[in-house]
Formats: structure tokens, sequence, C-alpha cells
């Protein structure tokens, strides 16, 4: 319990409907071929890290103590009502993918564009990836990740999650005035933990 | 003892980890350690103490996160006092007899710098300077800046401690385990950037154990003419029983950072989850070693902010391109401020291969100071060539410096009193290796020998500024030989000399030679093998001439410095093509309908291409209105019919920017101006999002209309200022966050306010039809097609 952990994960397989879903569409050669270079050039430019802490989670109404810090949000709430224990986490794939999408954002959108989308998928992978690792590992089944700025979860509950996790020395996630994070490819979220 | 001379004549001790220790105590997650300084005093002396009793010279003081972005200037002065109080009052508790010493520790923000984060460069070296005053204010003997994962936050911890005080300073880096740090900087990187500012000592800690860190260390070494440091962790952390663990045992880590001393490294401590028992198993098994003796390694490096660039037996390319010189196409983007073009030009160079970017953008009406910092920020944004900053503008080079988030080259000095005066101080206090031409208050010397009489006064100088002929770089200016048929020849000399006798690197531009002569590739690319053979180190030259690259690859595959002629094999066909490239393209094609299929395909080479052929015999304006806009139509409706979708719309859109590109530099006057309506664009304020206002911006252009992009995180004030200033008939508004709307329609209100005629869209991940009319936004737009729709709507009103 308290324990913060840090996970470096290898790259998971790349869904490119995915990718092309996030894109806003198209299948045709060209584009395939502009996701190829992509998938090309983010190759060895990703980290895939995940830090994060299991807290003990009671329900109040519409509060949620984890003992070190309390959040107000009835969908929260709802969401953790049947858990003891949550896990707080933070995931990026890193900065290197903002340096890409600024740089083709200034010399060619259309790849920018897919850069962005395949930060969008690799992310989620990602977060997947360590869901299925801590059930299989802890033996329990998980809620969905519940993340800041989902439904009534303040924004600003990003502050207690920063602090808690360190995320700024432990993976390199900063989190800017309007609470927006850098890397820009990262989450950071609550998972109700379920025991078998 | 005084650290600095002490730190010379020893293997300097530091502590091990704070913060596993403050755990033990009591310490709760999510819990800032820095308040333990006031409210746990005793066990914050008690644990420095416990270092000092273990063998350390050195204790951190427990102010790693102790600034201004977290702490109220009451509360900062409150913690770094109680801190160093602490630390001080562990050295006379302690009875080890050794050399003690507290420093200053400061780690970083916890914030990302612009433009990947939000802190601006220089609000950061505020921030580090108000704790380093505090530190000194309070009397540490020293500062330590630590577990910095990025470059340019380091550079802004360093230039604030060189700022407000004279102590020693020692930085530690934390690199991850592809032995680079979190924003890309190799260790090379950061020896550059580090001791070209006047570090005392550089190093690497944290993130990893000491087997993994051992490589850092190396090339840390390998690089460093000043004292390494290493503290690194216990280990690797492990879970065990959902407790961190670390998976090497004490002596382990003892033996392994011996082995490292023993190597070469003079500072030594530990970090996350060593303890007192690790420092003294590290000070007892060392403590019979003699101190590796530092050597200069004597290099001439520049870098970036990923990677070193060294001067070697292989020459070094400095691409030319930007620069406004006889070259209309740039001088109309920098009036345009059109950044987007010099960043173009920045990366089609390095796609040729050069290895360092001259940067020059001084024109007569524009505020080179504002522009040239605008170009070294975009440039290092996206680029991770090392520049050249090239200014004959003192404020300008020194705003440039400041900004720049490496050891930069510095385009020039010169043999006058009043060059040097200017330049060397800037030199020693930003880093860098100044290119140093042999000219002075009597001009250019016709002979080699006055040549080298000038470099050898200009050593002299900067030796008096504490600059070492290493940072030097001496050109011995090419002139035209059209003027003077000698003029070659003294300046190849002069090269030879100065490379041989005074041992200095050397670099020209090697164009000027051939001014004002027919074919100057030809006598370009042969004076370049000439300087070369003579010893040039590097070359300031157009990186897209064949020759030139061809003398290049050639020298180097001919001169035992292209293994298995690698580089000059890969190159071949390129050299190749160009040649093919000259013979005339038959134009038997029906170019104009190409043009629109290669548009609607997206091919932007084959755009640009056709675009050339057509323009032999077709007005600008008719390929623009005949083909670029019909095929742009094309697509268009394609997307709004869900036919095409968003990436195809984007790479025709590129492909039509291409063509445009064309039609913009063949026309010499000024008709190809669009006298369609004029837009600002813009992401709101807070928000640093903007690949969908780049996506509505490129549409924009395209279909004719002046864009003025001011960028992302942009205020109401400076949007609303720039509505006046162009008379725009429309701003665009980009937010992609909930939070960053009430920007937007701030900024709104600021311009119904000031300019009223000025109509306003918005769109972006958050906005919804809703939404815009609850800001009062003219028109909602889903997406860029709809931007564009409505744009030539109020024009034909």
């Amino acid at each position: 319990m308290n324990n913060i952990i840090i996970k470096t994960y290898p790259a998971p397989p790349i869904n490119k409907k995915e990718v092309l879903r996030y894109a806003g569409g198209g299948n045709d050669d060209n584009t395939l071929k502009l996701l190829e270079e992509c998938i090309k050039e983010i190759s060895n430019a990703l980290t895939y890290k995940v830090c994060y802490c299991e807290l003990s989670s009671k329900t109040n109404k519409d509060i949620c103590d984890f003992d070190i810090f309390q959040v107000k949000s009835q969908n929260l709430a709802t969401n953790l009502k049947d858990c003891n224990k949550v896990i707080v986490m933070g995931a990026t794939v890193g900065i290197t993918l903002d340096r890409l999408i600024a740089k083709y954002s200034r010399i060619s959108p259309a790849k920018a564009l897919i850069l962005q989308a395949l930060g969008a998928e690799r992310i989620e992978a990602l977060c997947d990836t360590f869901c299925e690792d801590i059930k299989k590992s802890l033996k329990i089944t998980l809620k969905p990740r519940f993340s800041a700025g989902y439904g009534d979860l303040p924004l600003d509950t990003q502050n207690s999650i920063f602090t808690l996790l360190n995320l700024p020395k432990n993976i390199g996630l900063t989190l800017n005035d309007s609470m927006l994070m850098s890397p820009s490819k990262s989450v950071t979220a609550f998972i109700g933990i379920q025991e078998v | 003892m005084n650290f600095k001379k002490y730190l010379q004549e020893n293997v300097v001790y530091l502590d091990g980890g704070m913060g596993t220790l403050l755990q033990a105590n009591g310490l709760k997650p999510g819990e800032l350690p820095e308040l333990w300084n006031i409210t746990h005093p005793d066990v914050i002396t008690k644990i420095h103490t416990d270092y000092f009793n273990a063998g350390s010279n050195v204790v951190c003081t427990n102010t790693f996160g102790a600034n201004s972005l977290k702490f109220d200037d009451k509360q900062l002065e409150d913690i770094i006092m109680s801190a160093v109080f602490n630390a001080k009052n562990a050295t006379t508790k302690s009875d080890g007899s050794q050399e003690k010493f507290v420093a200053l520790d400061i780690g970083p923000t916890g914030k990302l710098l612009k433009p990947l984060g939000d802190l601006d460069f220089e609000d950061a070296v505020s921030v580090f300077a108000k704790t380093v005053k505090l530190g000194v204010k309070y009397g540490v003997d020293l500062v330590i800046i630590e577990t910095m994962n990025d470059s340019y936050e380091t550079k802004a911890a360093l230039l604030a401690v060189k700022e407000n005080c004279d102590l020693p300073v020692i930085v530690s880096n934390a690199y991850g385990a592809d032995g680079k740090l979190m924003t890309g900087a190799t260790p090379a990187a950061m020896v550059a950037l580090l001791e070209g500012m006047g570090a005392d000592a550089i190093g690497a800690n944290c993130s990893l154990g000491p087997k993994q860190l051992r490589v850092v260390a190396e090339e840390l070494l390998k690089n460093a003419s000043i004292p390494v440091i290493l503290k690194p962790n216990a280990g690797l952390p492990k879970s065990v029983d959902g407790k961190t663990v670390f998976d090497i045992t004490i002596d382990e880590f003892a033996d392994e950072l011996a082995d490292i001393i023993k190597l070469g490294v003079r500072v030594a401590g530990g970090c996350c989850g060593t303890t007192p028992n690790y420092i003294k198993a590290l000070t007892e098994k060392t403590k019979s070693f003699s101190p590796v003796a530092l050597c200069d390694k004597n290099l001439t490096v520049v870098s970036s902010y990923t990677h070193a660039v060294k001067f070697d037996k292989s020459p070094i390319l400095i691409g030319e391109r930007i620069n406004p010189t006889g070259k209309k196409r740039f001088k109309q983007a920098l009036i345009e401020n059109d950044i987007d073009y010099i960043l173009t030009e920045g990366v089609n160079q390095q796609e040729k291969g050069v290895h360092i970017l001259d940067v020059n953008v001084g024109l007569p009406d524009i505020d080179e100071t504002a522009m040239l910092k605008s170009a070294v920020c975009e440039l290092q944004a996206i680029i991770d060539l090392p520049l050249q900053i090239d200014t004959a503008d003192i404020t300008a080079m020194e705003t440039a410096l400041r900004r720049y988030n490496g050891k930069a080259m510095i385009n020039s000095v010169n043999g006058k009193k009043e060059s040097m005066e200017a330049i060397f101080p800037l030199v020693k206090k930003y880093g860098g290796v100044v290119v140093a031409l042999t000219l002075d208050e009597n001009g250019i010397p016709t002979t080699a020998n006055e040549r080298v009489v000038i470099a050898k006064n200009i050593l002299a100088t900067a030796s008096e500024y504490g600059i070492d002929k290493k940072d030097i770089v001496f050109d011995t200016l090419a002139m035209t030989i059209s003027a003077d048929s000698s003029a070659a020849r003294a300046t190849l000399d002069a090269l030879h000399t100065i490379k041989t006798q005074l041992g200095c690197h050397t670099s020209l531009g090697v164009s000027n030679v051939s001014f004002g002569l027919p074919n100057r590739d030809a006598v370009n690319s042969t004076f370049f093998a000439m300087a070369l053979s003579n010893g040039l180190s590097a070359a300031i030259m157009n990186p897209y001439s064949a020759e030139m690259m061809k003398t290049y690859y050639t020298f180097n595959a001919l001169n035992n410095l292209d293994e298995n002629c690698a580089n000059y094999i890969a190159h071949a066909d390129d050299f190749a093509t160009t040649v093919q490239a000259t013979t005339p393209v038959k134009a038997e094609l029906n170019c104009s309908s190409d043009l629109q299929h290669a548009i609607i395909k997206g091919f932007k080479d084959k755009a640009a291409e056709l675009t050339k052929q057509l323009l032999a015999n077709t007005k600008p304006l008719d390929i623009v209105n005949g083909d670029i806009i019909p095929a742009l139509n094309t697509v268009g409706i394609g997307f709004e019919n869900k036919t095409v979708y968003l990436p195809q719309l984007l790479m025709s859109a590129e492909a039509a920017k291409s063509a445009f590109e064309v039609i913009k530099s063949s026309v010499t006057t000024d008709n190809s101006k669009s006298d369609k309506a004029t837009i600002i664009i813009a992401t709101v304020h807070g928000d640093i999002h903007d690949i969908g206002k780049n996506i509505v911006k490129l549409l924009l252009q395209n279909y004719g209309f002046n864009v003025i992009d001011l960028g992302k995180d942009v205020t109401a004030d400076t949007i609303a200022q720039n509505a006046i200033k162009h008379k725009a008939n429309i701003v665009c508004l980009s937010a992609l966050m909930t939070t960053t709307v009430p920007a937007m329609q701030e900024t709104i209100d600021l311009i119904k306010e000031k300019a009223p005629h000025c109509k306003t869209i918005v769109g972006g991940a958050v906005l919804t039809q809703e939404y815009a009319d609850k800001i009062g936004a003219d028109k909602y737009a889903k997406d860029a097609m709809e931007a564009v729709r409505y744009a030539e709507e109020i024009i034909a009103r």
C-alpha cells in the first residue's frame, strides 16, 4: 500500500485500424503509405512508462476518500462503489513524439495528423497493457479507467495525482497551468480494484 | 578549505538518498519533503550527520523541490533558511574529520519548458534565481543542480547560479536507460553545454544503478575536461510484496562505483535507495585511491539539445541557406514573418546532410533581435542540428545565445578591439565556439602572413577573457577571384598556417570565392576541395549544390574518412539524379490536368515539378485558377461528401502548397500577392495544441487567403492588436480544452470591442455550436473546409 512503482513496457503491437480511425478515416494507398512512414519514424522514439500506486478507497455519497487525499465527484464515486482499493496511475509515451508532431505540423500537416493519431493509439495501448499486467499479476479485475475531466471529476484533481506520484521526476510527465500534460500523449487515471 | 581547490586535488564524496530515509521516518506519499526542514529539523539534521559520519564531504540541503512555483516567498525563505541551518548544524555535530561542505540542492521545477511545456525559459531562470539567492544568503558553500532530465532547464538553472553568485556549482543530470536525457541530450551534448557555461563538475545521478550508468560515466569522462560526478541509485527498483526494493547489495554498489572511480570519476555519492551505509562502504572501499588526474580533452565542439558535433578530421558542413542575402523569396518570408518558410529551409538542409545550420535573419527594416530569437526558438523546437548564430547586432546575438538550447557556434568576432570587447564576454558567459575573421581596424590584409598575425592577436585577447583556443575557429576570408586573381591563394595559405602552426580549427564561407563569375558551382567546389586539402575544418556552404556535396563525399572517401566508401556509395545516386534533372524534360504530357491529378492524389514533389513546367508558358494566375483551385475544390467537395478523408485532404493541401510555393518564388513582381481577405489565426491563451489550427491555416492559404498565424497560447490582447494592425477581416480561434474556452470568450469580447469589423470563427475538439453561440462567435466551423466556405462567403458579401 502507498508504495509508488515505476514500470517500463516493451512497445505493444500497433493497431493500424485504430490509428486510422483517430486520424479521421481513409485507407487508400497514400494514407497507408504515410502511416507506414510514421510508424517507421517513431519506432525508436517512444518510451512506454507507467507510474502507479495503490490506495485504499471509500466512497460516501459524492466523496471519494483515498486516505491520503479526497476527491468530490459523484461519477467517480459511482465508478468506485464496490472497490476497497484503487490504483492511481500516470502513463506516457514520452516527449520525442511531441517534437515530431511539432515538426510536421509546420512542414507536413498530413503527417502531423497521422502522428497525432498514432500517439493516441499508442498511449491507449500502453494503458491497456498496464491494466492487463496488473490484472494478471494481482489476480484481480479492474474497473474502467477514470480520468480527471471525465464527468464531474474536476480537472484540478490532476494536482493531487501529480503530487502523489511525483510524475515529473518518476516518468518525466509534467502538468502545465491549464492542466494540460506534457508529453501530450499521456494519461492519468483512477482504476478501481475488484478482488476476485 | 575552498571547495574548488579541494575538488582539484581529491575524490569528493557526496551524500546518498534523502527521500527513502524520510519515508522511513514517516513522510507520506504526496507530502512535501522540503517542509520537513521546518517541521522535523531533528530528523533532517540527523540524516545529514549520518552522511558526514559515513564519510561524505558534501551534504545536499533538503531543498530538491524548494522553488517559487511550489512555495510562496515567505515559505521558501523559511524552508531554505532551515534547510541550510540543518545541514550546517550537521557539519559541527558529525565527528568525521574529513573536509565538510554544504551544497544548496536544486532539483527540476517539475514543469516542462516552452515550447514543449508552458514554462518560459526566462521564467525558469527567475525561479531558480530566487532559490540561489536564498541559499547564498544563508551561507552554503556550493550549489548542486541535480536530477535534471532536460538540457534546457539545466541551462536555465546554471545561468541562474552564474548570474547570482560566485559559488562553485556542480551539475548532474538524470539519464535514462538509453543513455540520454528525457528530452534527448547525450552525455557529450551536456558536457559541451555545461562545460561551455563554466560548471565546476558535471555528471549523472538518479534513475539507474551504477551498473547501468557506467556507460554514461564513460561517455562523460571521454568528453569532459572538468571533474565528472556519479551519484547512482541503489540499483534498479523492483516490487517485492508491494514494496519497492533495489536490486543490488551495499557491497555490490560500492564495488561498482569503486571501479568507475578508477576510470576517473572524481565526485561520487548515491541517490534513491542509498543510505549512509552505502556511502560508508563506498568511502572505505576507495579511501586508498589516488584521484585520476584531470586532463584537457582539447575538443572543439558545439551542441544541440540532442547531440554534440565535434570538429575533427572529417569536414563539417554548415548550411548557409537561412540567410536573406540575395534571396528574394527569403526576404519576403522575413517581412511577412513567415517562420514556416525558414523552418522548411532548415529541414531541407538537414535532409541534404549538413551538420550545423547558420541562422541569419538580418534585414534593414525588421526587428532583428525579435526575429532572431524567434527563428532560433522555432528552429530548435523541431530540428536537432546545432545552430550557428550569425548576426552583427550584439543585442540580437546575446538574446539568441541566451535562448539557445546547447552550445552554439557564434558568427562572428574579428580582430577589431570593439568586436572582441563585445563578443568575448558573451562566449565566456553562454559558452560557444566563435568564428574569428582575420580582419581588423585596417581591413582585410592581402597577404596570408598578415592574416595569421591578426589570428595570433585574437587568440591572445581571447585568453585574457579565459577563452581557450579550442573554442575559436578561424575564417581566413574567401574573397572573389574575379576581382583579384591572387585572392584564393592568400586565403588558402593563411588557412594552412593557422591549422598547422597555431593548431586551430578553420572555417570558410566558400561561395564568396566565385562572386561575379559564371558557373559558380564549378569554382566553388574546386576551391572547397583545395581548402579541405589545406586544412579546412568546416565550410559555410550551399548543401543544395550537387557539386559541393560531391566534393564533400569524395574528399572523405579519398581521405580514409569514409569506411568502405559507404557514404560515397549511398549518395552517388543523388549526384546521378541531379545530372539527369538538369537535362530538359520534355513537356509532352498534358501538364494542366496532370497538375490537378497530382494535387488530388497528394503528390507533393510531382505537383511542384509540374507547376515549374507549366510556368514556362502559362500565367501564374491561370495556373492557380485553372488547376490548383479546381483540384482543391474536387478534394474539398469529396471531403464534405465523406468520400475523401482528412489525411487525404491534407496531403492534397500540401501538394497544392508546394505548387503555390513554386509560383511564389517565380513571380518577380508583387501581383501574386493575394487581394483576398486577411485572416488571423491562433490557439487561445493557455492552450498549446495547434494541429487543428495548422490544418485550417493550410487550407485557408490554399484558397488564397492572406493568413497571419500568431501561434499557440496567444493572449486576447495580442490577437486583438494584430486584428487592428493587419485590418483583418476574420479571426480564427482554436481551443482544445474546456478550461481554455473562457480564454476564447475573452478574446472574442475584446475583438468585438476593439475591432468590431472582424468576424470570428471558432473551432477545436471541445467546441460545439452551442458553446460557440454562448461565447458569441460569428461562426462555429466543425472542420477546416467549413472555415474555408465561411471565409469565402464573407468575402463574397
